[in-house]
Parts: C-alpha cells; sequence; structure tokens
C-alpha cells in the first residue's frame, strides 16, 4: 500500500475550474490519510507545474501520484514522464478524468459535478495505494523484417526496411509480382502505366541484397512473438529447370498445346499452361501448370530438359523480428443477375473492362460487336445499407472517371453514361470529374431504394434509372456496355492470415489497427503491422503511405536491437491455479500454455504474446488471474471511492474570489504566475506584449492565464489598441 | 484511508457503474464530454482494456455497495483484440445475472450495449434510458 501519495487537482484553466471547486477539493484531499501533498494548479501540464511536480515527489519523497485533469488519453504519458523524471516508477501514477468525463458533461450542475469529482479523485487515490512498481519487459529483437504481399504498397515498404539497413523477407502468393496495380494499364493523376511502375520496383529492390524475395509462397505457420517470430512459408515450384536455356523456355511458352483460366485477366481469355501474367512480368521466369500438362506427353517429352515437373514445394522456416501484413484485396464479385452480370452477355465489372481496354488497342470489342456506348453503375457491392459491405470503397468513383476519360481518349467516339449516388472524387481527383463533365460524359443520381434496373430489349441492353437529378424522372439508356462499378472487399485468405497471426478482424472483414487515428498500422499484436488495402479501401498512394508508416514503425523498433514491452499483462497465481484450460481455450494469442509448477499443472503467461486484453481473467473459475493495473484491489476499491460522499459546501451565486490588489492576503492564494502578471501592471492600459515585456513569463503561459483570469475578476478586457491587434488588461 | 461517510450528494439519479475500454467506448464517453453533452453526474466510468476482461465479481460488488446499475459499454465488433468479443462480454453479463439472482438482485441491474468511439449522443441516451429503467426497479 501506497503512504505518501502526491495528489494534484488542475484548474486546466477554467475548464475544470468553472464548474468543479478544485480549491476545495485540493483543501479536502491534504487532509486524508496517506495523502501528503494536496494542492490545486492552474495547467498541471505547464513546464512550470512539471518541475514543482518533480521537486514534490523528491523533496516529500512521494510513492505514488494521481493527477485530477484531463482524459488520460492527452496526458497519460506526460505525468508517466514526470514521475519517471523524479525517480518513481511510472506505474506508481494514477490519472483521474476530471474534465471530460465530469466538468464538462456536468457544466450544467457545478455542485454535482464537485461531488462527482470528489468521489473520481478519492477513487484514483484508492487505486493509486494499490498500485505496483512493474519494470517493462525488455525483448531482444532479431534485426529482419517479413513483408507478406508483394503489390506496390509491400514492394515499396520492402525497399525502405532495406535500405534502413534490416534483413528483409517478402513474400508473394502470386508467382509475379505486382499485386493489382500491374492490371491497370494507367495511373492517376501521372498516367504511368501499371507493369512500369511494378518493374522500377522490382529493379530497385534487385539493388538490395539484404531483399529476399520468395514468390508462389505463402504463410504455412507462425510460432514465437515480437522481437523472434518464425514463420514457416511453403514455396510452391514453377516446374522450370533452373538451368534451362531461355530460348528453351521462350519456345516451350509458344509451342505450349494447352489452355487453361487466365486469372490475371479475370477469365475474359484464356492462357497457355506455360505463362507469365504479362510478357513483361517478374520474375523473368514463366509458371508452368503441370497439372494441366499430364496428358500432354509428347509436349512434356519433347522439353524434358527444360521442364522439371518433378520439382517439389520446398517449407522454408524464416526468423522476423517484425512482420508487416500488405496482402492487399479482392474485387467484389457480383452475384449471378446482379444487375445482369452473368444472365445478359454485355455486362461486365469496371475490373474487367479494365482488362479489356488493354486487351483492345483501337477499337473496344466485346462479344465481337463494337462498344460505343458505356453505362457505369456505381457503388455495387458497396454501401449496402442490408447488404454486407456498408463501407464506402473510396477509389472506384475516381477509378471510373479516371476509366471514362481513357475510354474517349482511346477509342475517341464514345459515349458514357454515369449513374451513380454519390460523387466521392476528394481531393485532386475532383479535377477530373470536372474533366468528365466538360467532355460530356452524362451523370444519373440514383438511391438505393431506387436502384437502377438492367434488362434487355430485342438486341438492346437497356438501363432504367429514376434520376434525382431532374425531379426523379425515369430514364432509359440504351448502352453497349454496362459496367458494374464494383468495390474493394478483403481477400479470401484474410482469414488464414488472421488466424496465423491473431491480427482481429472488423466488421467489414479487414484487418483491424489499434487505433484510425492515434495507432492507424499498428495492430495489437506486438511488431504486427498493417498497410495497404488489406486494412480497407484506399487508393495506390494511400496505400504506399500506410505500408511506409508501417516500414518506418518496424524500423525503429528493430533499431536498438531490443525492445521495451508494456508490463500491462495477465498473470497467474500459481498457488490457486489448477490448471483447467479455460483460459487458454479464450486466448486468441494462444499466450497461455499449461506448465508444471511443483507437483501441480497451472497456466502460465507468454510475457512476449499477451496482449493485455484481460478475456482470460473472466473465465477463471478459481479467480487466479488478474491483468497488472487492473487487479480486483484496484477496481474494487475505485468503486469504493465512488461511492464515498462528501460533504461540500455550496458557494453562493456570485460568489467568486476577487483580488483588488497584490499584496493581499488572498493573493497569496493564487499561484505564482498570475502574481506575477498582476505585479507587473501598472496603473495604465497594458496590453499583452506589455504584460509580457515587464515579466519574466513565457507569452503563452501568459495569455493562458489571462485568458481565464475573468473568473476570478482580477482583470478584465477594456479594449483594443490602435492597430487592433491586441486587448488591454486592466487590473479590477 | 477512509473519508468518513457524510450525507447523500443532491442527486436522486439512480447510480450508475460504467465499464468502458480505452480504446473504443471510453473516447466515445470522453466526446460527449468534449461536446457538452450533459448526463446525470451519477454516472461513474471504469475503463477497461476490454469488456471482455470484466469481472463478474467486480459487477457484483458495485451493486452490493451502492451502485443502481452497471452498464457496460462493450466494443462489440469493433474490438480491436477479438472478433469474438461481443460473444465473450454477453457471457460476462449472464454469468453476473446468475450471481444476481442468487442474491436476489434484479438481472436488469446490469445491463449491455455496444458503444463506438465516436457515440456521444448514444452514451447520453443510453445513460437516460437506463436511468429510468433502474429508477422504476424494485427488485
Amino acid at each position: 500500500m501506497k503512504q505518501r501519495i502526491g495528489v494534484y487537482i488542475c484548474h486546466c484553466g477554467g475548464n475544470i475550474s468553472d464548474y468543479v471547486d478544485v480549491e476545495e477539493l485540493g483543501k479536502m484531499f491534504h487532509k486524508e490519510e496517506n495523502v501528503v501533498v494536496s494542492k490545486d494548479v492552474m495547467f498541471a501540464c505547464a513546464d512550470s507545474n512539471q518541475k514543482d511536480m518533480v521537486a514534490d515527489i523528491q523533496a516529500n519523497n512521494l510513492d505514488a501520484i494521481v493527477v485530477c485533469s484531463c482524459s488520460p488519453k492527452l496526458h497519460l504519458h506526460t505525468f508517466k514522464n514526470v514521475a519517471a523524471r523524479a525517480g518513481l516508477n511510472p506505474s506508481n501514477y494514477v490519472q483521474v478524468n476530471i474534465r471530460e468525463q465530469c466538468s464538462w458533461p456536468h457544466s450544467d450542475r457545478p455542485r454535482e459535478a464537485t461531488v462527482k469529482a470528489a468521489g473520481l479523485i478519492r477513487a484514483g487515490i484508492n487505486r493509486v495505494s494499490f498500485s505496483e512498481s512493474l519494470e517493462n519487459i525488455e525483448l531482444t529483437v532479431k534485426k529482419s523484417a517479413l513483408v507478406i504481399g508483394a503489390g506496390v504498397s509491400g514492394m515499396k515498404a520492402a525497399i525502405d526496411l532495406a535500405r534502413s539497413g534490416n534483413e528483409v523477407f517478402l513474400i508473394e502468393k502470386d508467382f509475379f509480382v505486382g499485386g493489382r496495380i500491374a492490371q491497370k494499364q494507367t495511373l492517376f493523376p501521372t498516367n504511368q502505366n501499371g507493369k512500369e511502375v511494378v518493374a522500377a520496383l522490382y529493379n530497385e529492390m534487385k539493388k538490395f541484397p539484404n531483399i529476399t524475395i520468395f514468390t508462389g509462397a505463402t504463410v504455412e505457420k507462425v510460432s514465437g512473438s515480437l522481437g523472434n517470430f518464425t514463420v514457416d512459408i511453403k514455396v510452391k515450384p514453377r516446374y522450370i529447370n533452373p538451368n534451362a536455356d531461355k530460348k528453351a523456355v521462350k519456345r516451350a511458352m509458344d509451342e505450349c498445346p494447352v489452355s487453361v483460366h487466365d486469372d490475371f485477366n479475370l477469365g475474359l481469355v484464356e492462357r497457355k499452361a506455360i505463362y507469365k501474367n504479362y510478357p513483361e512480368a517478374l520474375p523473368d521466369v514463366p509458371l508452368v501448370v503441370a497439372e494441366a500438362l499430364k496428358d500432354a506427353e509428347d509436349f512434356t517429352g519433347k522439353f524434358a530438359s527444360t521442364l522439371n515437373l518433378k520439382e517439389e514445394e520446398q517449407t522454408l522456416s524464416l526468423i522476423a523480428g517484425s512482420v508487416l501484413v500488405t496482402t492487399g484485396y479482392d474485387h467484389y464479385q457480383p452475384k449471378e443477375g446482379e444487375y445482369g452480370y452473368k444472365t445478359i452477355s454485355n455486362v461486365v465489372t469496371l475490373p474487367e473492362l479494365n482488362r479489356l481496354m488493354e486487351m483492345n488497342p483501337d477499337k473496344l470489342v466485346y462479344n465481337g460487336k463494337q462498344i460505343k456506348s458505356l453505362a457505369f453503375i456505381y457503388c455495387v457491392g458497396s454501401r449496402q445499407t442490408k447488404g454486407d459491405n456498408k463501407y464506402c470503397s473510396r477509389q472506384c468513383c475516381t477509378s471510373t472517371i479516371h476509366t471514362s476519360l481513357q475510354l474517349k481518349e482511346k477509342y475517341k467516339d464514345i459515349q458514357t453514361y454515369h449513374l451513380y449516388r454519390d460523387i466521392r472524387t476528394y481531393g485532386k481527383q475532383e479535377l477530373m470529374y470536372a474533366e468528365s463533365s466538360k467532355q460530356g460524359d452524362l451523370y444519373f443520381k440514383y438511391e438505393e431504394k431506387e436502384m437502377p434496373v438492367v434488362s434487355v430489349d430485342g438486341k438492346s441492353t437497356i438501363v432504367k434509372v429514376k434520376d434525382y437529378l431532374t425531379a426523379k424522372k425515369e430514364m432509359e439508356i440504351e448502352a453497349d456496355l454496362v459496367v458494374l462499378v464494383t468495390g474493394m472487399v478483403a481477400r479470401e485468405d484474410a482469414t488464414t492470415i488472421s488466424e496465423l497471426f491473431k491480427i482481429p478482424i472488423g466488421r467489414d472483414k479487414f484487418f483491424n489497427e489499434i487505433h484510425p487515428k492515434l495507432k492507424p498500422v499498428e495492430t495489437v499484436i506486438k511488431g504486427v503491422y498493417i498497410g495497404g488495402t488489406c486494412q480497407g479501401p484506399k487508393n495506390v498512394s494511400e496505400s504506399v503511405q500506410s505500408s511506409l508508416a508501417g516500414a518506418s514503425k518496424i524500423t525503429a523498433l528493430l533499431k536498438s536491437g531490443t525492445v521495451s514491452v508494456d508490463p500491462i499483462i495477465a498473470r497467474i497465481n500459481a498457488d490457486a491455479c489448477t490448471w483447467c484450460g479455460k483460459c487458454s481455450d479464450v486466448c486468441d494469442y494462444t499466450a497461455i500454455k499449461e506448465i508444471l509448477f511443483g507437483e501441480k499443472h497451472v497456466a502460465t503467461v507468454n510475457k512476449a504474446v499477451c496482449t493485455g486484453c484481460g478475456i482470460c481473467a473472466p473465465v477463471c473459475p478459481e479467480n487466479a488471474i488478474e491483468v497488472a493495473q487492473y487487479t480486483d484491489n484496484e477496481i474494487e476499491s475505485m468503486i469504493d471511492g465512488f461511492m464515498m460522499d462528501f460533504d461540500i459546501k455550496e458557494k453562493g451565486a456570485g460568489e467568486v474570489v476577487e483580488v483588488e490588489e497584490e499584496g493581499k492576503v488572498g493573493m497569496k492564494e493564487y499561484p505564482l504566475v498570475w502574481r506575477e502578471i498582476l505585479a507587473g501592471m501598472t496603473d495604465e492600459k497594458n496590453t499583452i506584449p506589455e504584460i509580457v515585456a515587464n515579466s519574466k513569463l513565457a507569452s503563452e503561459l501568459v495569455t493562458f492565464h489571462l485568458m481565464t483570469m475573468n473568473r476570478y475578476g482580477v482583470v478584465v478586457p477594456a479594449g483594443m489598441d490602435a492597430k487592433e491587434t491586441y486587448y488591454y488588461y486592466k487590473r479590477k | 484511508m477512509s473519508t468518513p461517510i457524510n450525507q447523500s450528494p443532491a442527486t436522486k439519479s439512480p447510480k450508475i457503474l460504467v465499464f468502458s475500454t480505452d480504446k473504443i467506448s471510453d473516447p466515445g464517453i470522453d466526446q460527449a464530454g468534449l461536446r457538452k453533452i450533459h448526463y446525470a453526474p451519477s454516472v461513474y466510468v471504469i475503463s477497461l482494456p476490454c469488456s471482455s476482461g470484466i469481472k463478474p465479481k467486480w459487477i457484483m460488488h458495485a451493486l452490493e455497495n451502492g451502485f443502481d446499475g452497471v452498464f457496460i459499454a462493450a466494443d462489440g465488433h469493433e474490438c480491436s483484440y477479438s472478433s469474438r468479443c461481443a460473444d465473450h462480454t454477453n457471457t460476462i453479463v449472464e454469468t453476473s445475472q446468475e450471481l444476481m439472482k442468487a442474491k436476489n438482485i434484479n438481472p436488469r441491474r446490469v445491463r449491455m450495449a455496444a458503444l463506438c468511439s465516436v457515440c456521444a449522443e448514444p452514451f447520453m441516451s443510453h445513460m437516460e434510458n437506463y436511468g429510468k429503467i433502474l429508477a422504476s426497479l424494485e427488485d
């Protein structure tokens, strides 16, 4: 139990003290047993107060501190650092939120807010009394990173990681690098060819001897934890003799008599059973679909020295200090009959149109018919109120309009119709929307409750839409090709990766970061980061930004060779534990194992793996599990603290402390900064710069204090200067 | 270290203990404050890493020591720790209700609802509605 506790109650200017009587609380808790210091302070977070706190802790030999101020989300680490600077273990610090969860939501009831604040502070003191001095867990880390997925995000991250001196393993499920970007003929806004971008990144990677690329590789097993993951990967064979003559390989590709489904072109055409995704695909070694050639004995016999059909898959173990997952996305696949997909012959998806455009350099032809008009239906598989995909895929509006511009540039005489719900061409992409409108693309706005209908009328395909831009008038559009603008969905194998690495998945089935703003590439699994579209819909630029953020995080993590991990984890009371296995069953991270403790079997926690979520604690029938800083004593004593009642006098209306002159007794109650400001004021009007010039205080500090002085009636604004720049202040 | 219990504060609203979560629901409750959305001052919040880590004995401790109700502001599907969080938390509620029945405490004195990191108004509504329900209970 802590016996020398310091309590600091913050005015936060007037944010707290306008509603909560912090001065009264400061005095009240000063009388508490075990509370050695109790102060109300104007700004707890101000440098000057932090210095005072350090001095207090050292002078009074405090063994714990409680700061009652804003949300811990803002200043938890500020005050933990104060504790550390004063030589106090940061775990012996508790922050009590009397602003966001007291003074502000109860600003309508100041007295009750003060009573509540007293309970919150009492709970904080109770909690810190039971606080333990915890030490961070130090782990040794391997200076190597595993990047999963060699799309544009993964390749950029691999280059950055390698440039920072890390050993990098880049694994790709496909046999060629590049991911989805290789399927894009042109990219907005540079109009670069996707394949050129892939080639540039691949060639850049080849300059780094510390990058090892595995294609046709999948993750099979993961063990270990932050700093020392062991990842078993399976590398599938290419069935090409590595010593084969390149010309012979080329001949084998040309002469291959068997065709297979062409995934790269989304099944629009077939490809040879010895293929590359496209002629320039990298690595520059084709893949053989051995199963398809099993009956082509004459062919395989002819190329016996080129092909190696007996090649076997390999399993390798990689050791990595950290992991970056950049596995990308899948296209939403419309259901059969959805807007006529697969039931009406000239209905395709946007990705399919992109492939068609690349395969048709001069005239856009589909099913033997030249395409002169296209109707795009937006938001297919996105923003479904009743379906699974409630999110917006963000990039499809831009991608469609960019495609529309490319269509007119490439094929000239072509008309496009856009049936949209809302156009979301944010940022610079808006310019493209304007360009599309200027070139004559026609836009029709529909609502989800009245979706467009695609039907066949003789040889024509008709799209009916109720256009909200023209008073819901029903339009009929005859189109040679109907294009469904499909969004992004999580990859089919995302669940497998999630299970292997224990990465949580959101309702949208994409991987979940810890916090979208504050920890956007971190997962709750220490050492595992996410980047690119495996996290949710993004365009290329945003994907690369997030994967590079992940790479930077990993570089910082691996840099020193050791890493310090938060000690807030679960722990087992081995004496109480009877090993029933329930804790292990609910742990998604396999952090709990059974061990022999003396002569009995008990649970033990892997400190490097445990996330401190506490899911294991409530299921223990023996109550043998606690999470550090969330122990029974700490939580139950907080509840006891809330329940205490406090006799707090209500101040009469208008009863505020006024100080008319410096030097009077009341002045001594005010912080030093105010006294200095007031002492520096003359009888003449003062401006802020004058006050600052006449004092030794930092200008920001003065400004903060002046902002809150009215509450105390110390100074009041008296007008502006000739340039109307600064407020004058005068002493009241 | 105890403070003497004096007279009760001038609040008639039921006393509610809210278990929130550090990354999801607590920021939502903070936002209610930030936006000066008012709710009863008899609402007290304890933030934890995950709603699946709440022990039924803590709920019982609160109810047996003067709280009128316990509200679990669960992470639901947004939980960054476990996709099964809603199920785990639901089990905690059910276990607690069994313990409550054994002690003649109305099971409605524990309640669970998912609350997101920007759910300021929903939090206020939950507190208002739950406060009314608790006020009407006679066990």
